[in-house]
């Protein structure tokens, strides 16, 4: 069993929701970024998502591409990020690890060479914004021939005519962003979620992972009840910049307790 | 005119690539909208009372057509082939944009949207989707970058006039790339009720085609006006290029026509060797950003670099993607003009024709001085005159040392 099959099945074993964490690779440099990582799953990172820099992130608010562009003048790279998904796979052997970017850079790359280097990384799966449905078929070849999830996004807009073509070829889990606008704006209502997330489990059969605008706590917790894990970005991106990384840990550990607890 | 197989002008395919270019690379939450539109323009192209309303309000608010204009004193300078200049800048608002704008805003009542939005580079596409939002009574809002804004301020004060409010961006460079990011957010943001009008033959389908479409009227008019004032088509048809709406709109109907070469004029800033320029085909590589696969400045990594011009117009890192297609196939031509060549015929078009050009078509008129005595008094040449060079000139005042 992959490492994300595996993550998703303890959770259900423990009977309860996962917590997403979201954090941009090479903010500030690469070497802070590592030591963050590397302290993620003590704080309760049941998976983790890592930000792929790129200067034109379009469907992400101002938090992630302030702590984007940050990265890219440390010199953080596709490359450098595959190297910083190596070093915690190292130390890590359990905790999912997907990369969360936008096409140019995988595309630069080489998608081929992309996936097979990925799959080396240990990385366990891939969401890239700017690739729906219709465009993703030679990235979605290329990390299944590798053995590496393809994670698509369901939105608010996403409709049932549209939805199964949507999680036709998603494999690990469905992200499902709670509403329209870009990350970190405000989230959905819990109840609209809830209904949303019943919809995409039974057309997918995947467990469903919800994010976009989730910062505090008791957020997460509402999130929690209704769907397998809760993804938190934008507020720990922003709390590493004002506090640095103990600040971003404290809040990984609240938001993953609340989600526990929920 | 009855197509051939394989024709040029039969793209794009349903999926909306242009050969390997195009397509629709967007967030999931946009492609249901994407789709909505694609839809919406499919039925409305060939309804013949969308067709009427565009061309009645072309025709009384824009001012279509534009005349043909034997651009004699240049012909005489140059010394080589007669030079036409479609003259588009005479349209209202003072550039080609307003055409497309027309038409997107058509369609924006026709599927019920009830808020515009826009990204601007120079300001023209902005002013003119502001001006089409008032005439419909339409809110509208244009995302400018903050670096434009400063140097395109009549632009701003016009939209403001029209009722729009102009959002400025900061993030990036504070250009036109960046403002269509914020555009693009808006728009992720406000589905529902919003209808963006992009300004350039770029984004996701339909847009490339859906624009391309609406700005065709300057080549459908050129053609059948050089065929009536010289009896014959042209040896060549050129155009600036930023985003490429204006040469699409002045190629597309010339695709067919073996016989006439299509020139499309990128913007070299200090020189393409130099790195600081806006040539995506001259100069970048096949990537993809903002709704399409086409050619981009980009690094090694695939990071977008900045485009530089000193026109606001041409300031932006890719192109459409048709003119990628037609750059492979050898089609159209795809050459290149300095800020410092664009600023010399800014002056000398000014001071033979009596008409200050806009940058942007000073770029094309660099190379149609080449063309000129390349074809010989013989040869035939069409430039597209997109815009005025009204709102150019405290920056050009700016770059020749005077102080306004």
């Amino acid at each position: 069993m992959n490492r994300l099959s595996a993550a998703f099945a303890r959770l259900k074993a423990e009977d309860r929701a996962g917590f997403v964490a979201y954090v941009m690779a090479g903010d500030p440099d690469a070497g802070a970024s590592a030591a963050l990582l590397d302290a993620l799953p003590t704080a309760g990172a049941d998976v983790i998502e890592l930000g792929v820099p790129f200067t034109d992130p379009m469907a992400d608010g101002a938090a992630i591409q302030a702590a984007a562009l940050r990265a890219l003048n440390a010199g953080m790279t596709l490359k450098g990020v595959l190297k910083l998904a190596a070093g915690f796979r190292a130390q890590h052997a359990e905790t999912p690890l997907v990369l969360m970017g936008y096409a140019n850079p995988f595309h630069a790359y080489g998608f081929s060479a992309f996936a097979a280097d990925a799959a080396r990384a240990g990385v366990d799966g891939v969401i890239c914004v700017d690739l729906p449905p219709e465009e993703d078929a030679e990235l979605r070849q290329a990390l299944a021939e590798n053995g590496v999830a393809l994670i698509r996004l369901a939105t608010p807009t996403t409709d049932d005519a549209r939805l199964p073509r949507v999680v036709a070829d998603t494999t690990g889990f469905v992200y499902y962003v709670s509403t329209t606008g870009v990350t970190g704006a405000a989230t959905g209502a819990a109840a609209e979620v809830g209904a949303a997330v019943a919809r995409i489990r039974a057309a997918s059969g995947l467990p469903v992972a919800v994010g976009f605008g989730v910062r505090s706590p008791e957020q997460a917790a509402a999130i929690a009840r209704a769907a397998d894990a809760v993804v938190v970005g934008s507020a720990i991106v922003a709390a590493n910049h004002d506090g640095g990384a103990d600040a971003a840990l404290k809040l990984v550990s609240e938001l993953s307790g609340a989600v526990r607890g929920a | 005119m009855t197509q051939r197989p394989n024709a040029f002008s039969q793209w794009p395919d349903a999926r909306g690539r242009f050969g390997e270019y195009g397509g629709r690379f967007v967030a999931e939450t946009l492609m249901p909208n994407v789709l909505r539109l694609e839809a919406a323009y499919e039925a409305a192209k060939t309804d013949p009372a969308f067709l009427k309303d565009f061309d009645d309000f072309a025709r009384d608010f824009i001012g279509r057509p534009s005349p043909l204009y034997f651009a004699e004193r240049l012909t005489e300078a140059f010394g080589g082939a007669r030079i036409w200049f479609k003259r588009d800048e005479l349209n209202h608002t003072g550039a080609h944009k307003i055409n497309n704008c027309l038409g997107q805003v058509l369609l924006a009542r026709r599927m019920g949207a009830s808020r515009i939005i826009a990204e601007t580079g120079a300001g023209q596409h902005g002013v003119a989707t502001a001006t089409v939002a008032a005439r419909f009574g339409l809110p509208c809002v244009v995302y400018m970058g903050a670096t434009d804004i400063e140097r395109q301020k009549p632009n701003v004060f016009r939209m403001k006039l029209l009722g729009a409010e102009v959002i400025p961006v900061t993030s990036g460079t504070g250009t036109l790339k960046d403002a269509m990011n914020e555009a693009l957010r808006d728009w992720v943001t406000n589905v529902k009720d919003t209808f963006y009008v992009i300004g350039t033959v770029a984004g996701p389908h339909p847009y490339p085609a859906m624009v391309r479409d609406f700005q065709s009227v300057i080549g459908r008019e050129a053609r059948a006006q050089m065929l009536e004032r010289e009896g014959r088509l042209p040896d060549a048809a050129v155009a600036c290029i930023g985003g490429g709406s204006n040469a699409m709109g002045l190629f597309h109907p010339f695709l067919e026509d073996e016989s006439v070469r299509l020139i499309g004029v990128e913007a070299a800033g200090e020189g393409v060797d130099t790195g600081r320029h806006a040539a995506s085909l001259n100069g970048g590589r096949p990537g993809i950003l903002h709704g399409n696969r086409t050619y981009l400045l980009q690094d090694d990594d695939g990071q977008i670099i900045d485009a530089h011009s000193i026109s606001a117009g041409l300031d932006y890192p890719g192109i459409g993607p048709e003119h990628a297609f037609l750059h492979d196939s050898g089609r159209a031509e795809y050459v290149s003009a300095t800020d410092a060549e664009a600023l010399e015929m800014f002056q000398l078009c000014s001071k033979l024709e009596g008409i200050i050009p806009a940058l942007e078509p000073a770029h094309a008129l660099a190379r149609v001085r080449d063309l000129a005595a390349e074809l010989g008094p013989d040869g035939l040449i069409l430039m597209n005159m997109c815009g005025r060079g009204d709102k150019d000139v405290f920056a050009v005042a700016e770059h020749l040392g005077e102080r306004l």
